[in-house]
């Protein structure tokens, strides 16, 4: 792609950017240049742009940027950036760019593809707007915005002040003229989805998050383990310094893997164990260099030199390679797996398979609102579907169940019993467990036991009208429960108020809308008590898991209760003032979904890296004893830990840098293994590298996770103030190291973060970082501990909604339709858009649907008629219908969080709720507009840059 | 003369036996020293052995309220003593003097017409208060789980049997406890509910109430104001529930009670919450059913081994403290568990409910440690080797024995109160109780046993339960009683009936007063030796409990010598001329087997068995506690009818089978030549059938006596040169041992290998000792 620039640029030069360093796919690349369409647009349209009719920009590739961008100042709008050396004119020819020969070849259709006139003209256009903005012609993208300051248009009225730019500027810069996520979206789609992508290339960057192929391992870990917010480190830490990029990985170290790429393979040296570096103690893997013949082996992180073990000798060929490099996965591949010996495991003693013990609240309330009720029925169906190891036919996960108010109360499920027992602990101060025998009972055998208790809980505690809880004791409850049984494993809670009963976590409401905007408000996001601090490292200890399924109806000090569930690796699910009528299915998807999920327990996750960086923090469900070792006391398919890296000395262009990430764990069959993910990546001493191979998802998925882990020490006001300069000090860097020069009032992006700004504006606005009245103190810790967790899909998706037109839906086609982008004026009074974050569905009916699109879905003659009381659409037997079902399950089929669907019917009450995910709009509440903000950052960096 | 002392003796024979049989009273003297020096001077001290609830078939209580004096400070019950004016319808009190009105209701009295209490054969009379609610019986299980798999068995199979023997309308709770314990919800349905406390914890009854939710009622909003206050307990106590309601439920959870699940390592003990589930069990029924009629019965096979109370840790190499450990102070926990055990006793005792330990082990089960909790409430103490045994099976089985009316054995929540004339004060009492702490002016300074009060609780009782009760004269010896007086006392006993009615039982009794100087012969002859040596030997044991042995040995001496000094005859320093009357003549000998017996000697006896034996001692009545100190031994053979003989070593004769009774063990014991003719078979041939029934006379009394004790003995069944025989060899009064046999060289009897005096030496010890001048 060239680029497509965005906007305003003719073509969008192309940023080439990405492309240099795939070879081979970059093919593909090219491609896309529908550019064509964008120019008209003045949205470059991006390759796909077909689908969108609203603009989406055209996107480069994805890959990064060219370097060089300097423009400026100006608005500009580039697209994707592209360094575009030369003078405008240059443009397209220039993607090429100095940077990178080899994106020659792409270049050309790129500019091919969009007519520079219509760059021009686009530029021109900005120009206009922005007076000072002038896109450079950089052909190359930059975008560049107006200049420094712009006032901000009318439009906004509201726009913060010191976004304000100097006089220059316009009126208003045309929304469709500055980078648009959807185009960069499509444009890596169009240029790279679908195809395999190897993974045996040092440094190359990944298709974007959203871009589906196939992956082939070929010697690094598979993107869908672990991406980075740059795949070129820098190689002295004062070009780190310079750049402020920050270099990170997000390793989600357990991810779903599709049914068409080959799952990890598992190598057991039975006694022997794995081969391990003596002194750095990395596992064998692709970046180990034999020498002498296969005797010895150089360790390709610390260099040390180690014998070879006899029996795992084998002579060299020709190349130095092992003769046996293609039988080895622990050779060849990027990920991979070991069986652990008995020296990785807990007192040298085999585990046991872990157990599940679901904790029911039967305080009045869920008894009142039938939760209770809902809750055993629906676990009398998950049970049977408990995971278990593919060679297995049944699971050997052993279950347990626990009732509570104030006090707990255990179940002997034992096969032999002709009734459950129930045993009652009321001694919350000191939990212990009052049974051994028949807590922990295996499914199948203990069936009808199980069924007679779940039948029975609900009726047993009918007439209570209890309304105490605890909490603490729970959880505490479960993990002394596991630590008897000599296991890890995972506690389901499910839980509705805030815990008041005496007991060790007794909470209060010390919910104080008063703090907001005051330098306290971070106490809202701290735990109110250090019990539960404790109490997690505790289960982390004891490889005890908490999910926690929360149904609040009021202030139930989320910040405390999901702080356990954060730190054990678990997960944290919230409903709203749960009704039985509008909520069950998206908590029972939840639960099954759960349940069901691909996990790991009691793991110890090591980041080992080459020489001259390492691993300085960590951020995730994780618990950290020491400052390398990260305790989690499981870790799911959808759990990511993120990781941030510093140098501590040079690296070396020819080197690299390497990381291998070894996850010691125990399987659902309770098996000791090692997970290993190896991913080599370049460093240059050129910035230009650094940006060519960022990727702004993960960008955003770090600057998420550090701003929320700073919101508990920091004033908010602080974090959004960093978060802002970082960007501009990113982008101000790029401009006067990588661009080439040019107006002062041009804005000029790196290809590579053309997005950032709009992401980043969107994190800015998050309720996390950014209060308002409406979002209640639970929602926002809520919402900060799910980021924590967040892989770079997940977050990408979080923070910029998938917005999709379903008006023009083709019926015909599989394909989802293209998504638009998230602003109010891209919504039609014809139409009907679903908008999804990841947490939340929304279908917005426009006033003047069409109403067989009406019929269709809903089953009604008109817009009058929907009834917005409803979370599951009603199954009718049309195209329509059908499709737009299995547009839903297919957005909500790879995510974590089961979406409740939400009706809304624009210019009603509720519609208030969803305009809050159009991101790109200035919020309700504050919070920019993107425009307000693209202006914001160009001041910043303009600023920087004198 | 001879004679006619002989003639006094069997008078008073038959008096103090009828008095026994009419009042449940034995005096160690029935005629009273009118001053205190001569009283002192007697050695033995004033007092009675008093069975408040002795069996009466031929008394049918009256169904009406005592009349009581009406001077606040006297109370005491209308008697036969009182004087009555029929025509002016007054009665004196004859303790106080206080001249009474009759209530309205005497008002048709006269001399024909006399209320059952004023008739002489009425001495002892039981009322039945109409007044109170009445509620049911308690009987609280706590069921150790840390047993071998039989044992457990055997006794859930008894606890279920239990439910059959109890009263329906009794309510009946739950506890089990190994490391945790569990209280146990009985009424629920489709599952079994209990709660569970840690074993290691101690709770405040307090924090147990509030855990098992008794503090608050469970539906307070429904809970009507007007509605029966009394209705209320039964609801709100899940734990407790009717028998007949509950008894399928309860059979079934017992038959799932399993072991204790946690594992026990090798060389470990079971972690056992004996001290906790006590701890419980009291916290439960003192927030329940404070003061009313309920049985704790802990069923335990091992010392407790973790928590408040426990008497030894869970190292199997560290085995229980012996006496030799506790001499040397070397009892780690002693002190400690005693402590707790105590406090758990005086609670209890105070909410007038009784504890019953019974306790199925090989070894020790912290007896010692948990006496208190059966002593001090009136609760049972049973001790065997398992609980599948018929010692066990039969023994608890018993308990639940009814008597001639169809009602239980058993009475709770007694308070004993004695009124004395005011020659008289009480010094104290020795037996199942604890001190009210009343202050009376009959309450005397000096205490013997339980003192400083004139009241005592016994929150369990049965009709055998007996106490001693210590008086002291008051009077000087300047201003003795006045000849011809008589001193009464009277015993007054309220309590619950195990049909639940609340009753009270008033025993009057009156003795003459002597003057010891001029009517020593009197005092002499109205002497009880029986009683009196069990009532020393009741003080002995209550000094033991606190007192090193030697000690209470020395001190006993010093009583006997003193007393045979006082009232033997004899010439100074002449040992030979020493005699004493009949009325004294067996009171050495009882001294002499006292001595030796597990009250007092420790040796030999774990300190389980000590408490053991010293609990039974302090509670059974004069009979009993005389087998007890000297045990019976009968002897059969073909020489004539079975025949009592001497417990002595010279008994055991090859040609004998004997029976000794020691009250704990029953030993069946064959002589060496009737062993050898059981061993050839003879029993079996037509022609020795004599002898068969010889075999079967002594099995047929044995059984006899096993069928009518509680608790009931250990059977032993052996022969000469039988390891088992060391049972009788030990009791029997070593006449001949390995010193001495040859010296007598006579083939009479078996010679017993120790060097314990014999009575022999004994005596000749003794004699010589009163005889002296020097003491």
């Amino acid at each position: 792609m060239s680029q497509q620039g965005y906007v305003a640029t003719p073509a969008y030069s192309q940023s080439q950017p990405g492309i240099g360093l795939s070879s081979p796919h970059y093919g593909h690349y090219g491609d896309p240049s529908h550019a064509g369409s964008a120019p008209g647009m003045m949205k470059p349209a991006g390759p796909l742009g077909a689908a969108a009719p609203g603009g989406m920009l055209p996107q480069g590739p994805s890959p990064p940027g060219p370097h060089q961008f300097g423009q400026s100042g100006a608005h500009a709008q580039g697209h994707p950036p592209q360094r575009f050396t030369g003078p405008p004119p240059v443009n397209s020819a220039a993607p090429v760019n100095s940077a990178a020969p080899s994106y020659a070849p792409y270049s050309p259709s790129a500019q091919s593809s969009y007519p520079s006139p219509a760059s021009t003209s686009s530029v021109t256009q900005l120009g206009n707007q922005f007076n000072a903005m002038h896109i450079n012609s950089y052909a190359n993208y930059g975008l560049q915005m107006a200049g420094g300051q712009l006032a901000y248009p009318g439009g906004f009225p509201g726009g913060p002040a010191q976004m304000a730019g100097p006089p220059q500027l316009q009126k208003k810069l045309d929304p469709d003229s500055i980078p648009s996520p959807i185009q960069v979206i499509e444009n890596d789609r169009a240029t790279r989805g679908g195809q395999i992508y190897a993974t045996n290339t040092r440094g190359q960057v990944p298709p974007l998050v959203t871009t589906d192929c196939v992956i082939q391992d070929q010697g690094n870990a598979s993107p869908r383990y672990i991406r980075c917010t740059t795949y070129c480190f820098p190689c002295t830490s004062d070009m780190a310094k310079q750049a402020q990029i920050p270099l990170a990985a997000i390793i989600k170290p357990f991810a779903t893997i599709p049914s068409n790429e080959t799952p990890l393979y598992l190598v057991n040296h039975g006694e022997n164990g794995p081969v391990r570096c003596n002194r750095c103690k990395a596992y064998m893997c692709p970046f180990m260099q034999f020498i002498e013949g296969g005797r010895r082996y150089q360790c390709g992180f610390c260099n040390c030199v180690n014998d070879v073990p006899p029996f795992y000798f084998q002579h060299l060929d020709h190349i130095g390679r092992r003769l046996d490099h293609y039988e080895k996965p622990e050779l060849s591949l990027g990920s991979y797996e070991y069986v652990a010996t008995l020296d990785y495991c807990r007192k040298n003693k085999p585990p046991n398979p872990p157990a599940f013990i679901f904790m029911i609240d039967v305080s009045y309330s869920n008894i009142k609102n039938g939760l209770v009720k809902l809750i055993c029925e629906e676990l009398k169906t998950v049970l049977e579907k408990l995971p278990k190891e593919e060679q297995e036919e049944t699971s050997a996960i052993r279950v347990g169940f626990i009732t509570y108010n104030k006090v707990l109360h255990f179940f002997n499920v034992k096969s032999n019993l002709a009734q459950p027992q129930m045993m009652v602990v009321t001694d919350v101060g000191e939990v212990f467990v009052p049974l051994l025998d028949g807590f922990l009972v295996n499914y199948q055998e203990s069936q009808s036991v199980i069924h007679n208790l779940l039948d029975q809980i609900p009726e047993m505690f009918a007439d209570s009208n209890e309304n105490e809880t605890v909490f603490a004791p729970v959880i505490q409850a479960g993990m002394e429960a596991l630590k008897a049984a000599d296991c890890a494993g995972k506690l389901f809670i499910f839980h509705s108020s805030l815990p008041t009963a005496e007991a060790p976590g007794k909470l209060r409401n010390r919910d104080d809308k008063k703090l907001i905007n005051t330098d306290k408000e971070k106490i809202l996001f701290q735990p109110q008590t250090n019990v539960y601090d404790s109490l997690a490292k505790d289960c982390v200890a004891h490889g005890c898991c908490v999910t926690l399924f929360l149904f609040p109806s009021q202030y139930v000090d989320v910040a405390s209760l999901g702080l356990v569930p954060q730190l054990t690796g678990g997960t944290l699910y919230k409903y709203n003032n749960f009704q039985m009528h509008m909520d069950s299915q998206q908590f029972l998807n939840d639960l099954r979904n759960d349940i069901e999920k691909k996990i790991g327990f009691d793991a110890i996750m090591r980041v080992r890296t080459s020489t001259g960086f390492r691993a300085t923090d960590f951020f995730g469900g994780i618990f950290m004893n020491n400052t390398t070792d990260v305790e989690m006391a499981a870790i799911d398919c959808d759990k990511a830990v993120t990781v941030e890296f510093k140098h501590d000395d040079k690296l070396g262009e020819d080197s690299g840098a390497l990381i291998q990430c070894a996850v010691l764990y125990t399987t659902i069959g309770g098996q000791r293994r090692l997970r290993i993910h190896n991913l080599s990546l370049n460093c240059s001493s050129q910035l230009a590298d650094l940006y060519k191979s960022c990727e702004t998802d993960a960008l955003i998925n770090f600057f998420a996770k550090s701003a929320f882990k700073a919101v508990l020490h920091q004033p908010l006001k602080v974090i959004r103030e960093i978060l802002v300069n970082q960007t501009a000090h990113m982008l101000a860097c790029y401009r006067k190291n990588c661009a080439s020069p040019s107006a002062a009032s041009q804005l000029i992006l790196p290809d590579s973060m053309k997005v950032l700004p709009v992401y980043m504006n969107c994190l800015l606005k998050n309720c996390v970082l950014l209060s308002r009245p409406e979002i209640s103190t639970d929602e926002r810790a809520y919402q900060r501990q799910l980021v924590m967790t967040m892989g770079v899909a997940d977050s990408q998706l979080f923070f910029y909604p998938q917005l999709l037109p379903i008006h023009t839906l083709d019926v015909k086609s599989t394909t989802l339709p293209a998504a638009i982008r998230c602003s109010e004026s891209r919504l039609s009074e014809e139409g009907i858009f679903l908008l999804a974050n990841g947490l939340n569905m929304f279908l917005w009916l426009g006033v003047s649907s069409p109403p067989e699109l009406v019929q269709g879905i809903f089953n009604v003659p008109s817009f009058a008629h929907v009834n917005t009381d409803m979370t599951l659409l009603p199954e009718v037997g049309n195209p329509y219908s059908q499709t737009l079902r299995m547009i839903m399950s297919i957005i909500q089929q790879k995510r974590p969080y089961s979406m409740k669907l939400t009706i809304v019917k624009q210019r009603e009450q509720p519609e208030m709720v969803f305009r809050q995910f159009l991101v790109e709009d200035k919020g309700l509440y504050g919070g920019s507009s993107y425009v307000d903000f693209l202006c914001c950052v160009h001041k910043e960096i303009c600023q920087l840059l004198n | 003369m001879n004679g006619s002392v002989f003639r006094t003796m069997a008078t008073y024979l038959e008096f103090i036996q009828q008095n026994e049989e009419r009042d449940g009273v034995r005096f160690s003297w029935n005629v009273w020293p009118s001053s205190r020096l001569e009283a002192t001077r007697m050695v033995v001290p004033l007092a009675c052995l008093l069975t408040p609830l002795k069996e009466r078939p031929d008394l049918p209580p009256v169904q009406y309220e005592p009349v009581l004096c009406s001077r606040p400070t006297c109370k005491a019950i209308l008697n036969p003593l009182c004087q009555v004016d029929y025509r002016a319808k007054l009665w004196a009190c004859n303790f106080c003097f206080q001249r009474n009105q009759f209530p309205p209701a005497y008002t048709g009295i006269s001399e024909v017409n006399q209320p059952a209490e004023l008739m002489p054969q009425f001495s002892t009379i039981e009322y039945v208060l109409q007044r109170g609610a009445q509620s049911p019986l308690i009987f609280l299980y706590v069921v150790d789980t840390c047993l071998e798999e039989d044992d457990l068995q055997a006794l859930k199979e008894s606890l279920q049997m239990s439910l059959s023997l109890l009263p329906p309308d009794a309510l009946v709770g739950l506890i089990t406890f190994g490391r945790m314990v569990q209280v146990h919800e009985l009424s629920c349905e489709g599952i079994s509910k209990s709660y569970v406390f840690r074993g290691t914890k101690d709770l405040t009854a307090k924090q147990i109430q509030d855990m098992l939710g008794l503090t608050k009622p469970a539906v307070p909003m429904q809970q009507a104001r007007p509605g029966p206050p009394q209705e209320h307990p039964f609801v709100s106590s899940r734990f407790l529930q009717p028998v007949h309601k509950i008894d399928m439920n309860l059979t079934d959870l017992l038959g799932e009670l399993q072991r204790d699940p946690w594992p026990v390592t090798q060389g470990k003990r079971p972690l056992r919450s004996t001290g906790v589930a006590l701890s419980i069990a009291v916290g439960l029924l003192e927030g329940t059913f404070p003061n009313t009629g309920a049985r704790i019965m802990l069923f335990t096979g091992g010392p407790p081994t973790q928590g408040p109370g426990m008497v030894v840790g869970d190292e199997l190499k560290v085995p229980i403290r012996s006496w030799h450990d506790i001499e040397k102070d070397n009892a780690r926990f002693m002190k400690k568990a005693t402590k707790h055990y105590e406090m758990l006793a005086n609670r209890t005792a105070t909410n007038g409910h009784c504890i019953d330990i019974y306790a199925c082990a090989l070894d020790q089960t912290g007896l010692l440690e948990m006496k208190c909790c059966a002593n001090l409430t009136g609760g049972h103490m049973v001790m065997g080797d398992s609980f599948n045994t018929s010692l066990f099976k039969q023994t608890f089985q018993r308990i639940f024995s009814k008597d001639f009316n169809g009602d239980f054995r058993m009475a709770f929540g007694a308070t004993l109160e004695v009124k004395t004339s005011r020659e008289l004060k009480v010094a104290g009492a020795i037996g199942p109780c604890v001190s009210l702490n009343v202050k009376g002016p009959c309450v005397s300074e000096n205490e013997l046993g339980v003192g400083g009060t004139n009241q005592w609780k016994i929150c369990g009782l049965d009709p055998t339960s007996t106490l001693g009760i210590y008086f002291e004269v008051v009077n000087q010896h300047n201003a003795p009683v006045p000849q011809g007086g008589r001193g009464a006392i009277q015993f007054v006993t309220q309590y619950q009936h195990s049909s639940t009615q609340r009753r009270i039982r008033v025993t009057t009794i009156a003795r003459n007063w002597a003057d010891a100087q001029s009517q020593l012969r009197h005092i002499e002859a109205a002497f009880d030796q029986e009683a009196a040596a069990v009532l020393m030997a009741r003080l002995g044991v209550f000094r033991a409990e606190s007192e090193e042995g030697p000690d209470v040995l020395r001190w006993l001496d010093r009583q006997l010598i003193r007393l045979c000094q006082k009232f033997g005859q004899y010439n100074k320093e002449d040992p030979t001329s020493f005699r004493l009357s009949d009325s004294f003549s067996l009171y050495p000998q009882f001294m002499f087997h006292l001595r030796r017996s597990p009250f007092l000697q420790v040796f030999n006896n774990s300190p389980d068995e000590s408490s053991y034996y010293r609990h039974h001692f302090a509670r059974q009545d004069l009979t009993q506690s005389l087998i007890m100190i000297q045990p019976i031994l009968y002897s059969y053979s073909f020489h004539g009818p079975p025949e009592p003989v001497l417990l002595d070593s010279s008994s055991i004769l090859a040609d004998r089978i004997l029976l000794m009774d020691t009250f704990f063990q029953i030993v069946i014991y064959l002589g060496e030549t009737i062993a050898q003719w059981r061993k050839a078979g003879y029993q079996d041939m037509p022609e020795y059938e004599n002898f068969k029934h010889l075999l079967q006379a002594p099995l047929d009394d044995a059984q006899e006596i096993l069928q009518a004790r509680f608790p009931m003995p250990r059977y032993i069944n052996t022969e000469h040169g039988g390891s088992q025989a060391r049972f009788l060899l030990s009791k029997v009064n070593p006449s001949q041992t390995h010193n001495n046999l040859y010296a007598w060289g006579q083939e009479t009897g078996a010679p017993i290998l120790t060097d314990d005096v014999s009575l022999q030496v004994f005596m000749d010890h003794l004699k010589k000792l009163a005889v002296s001048s020097a003491c």
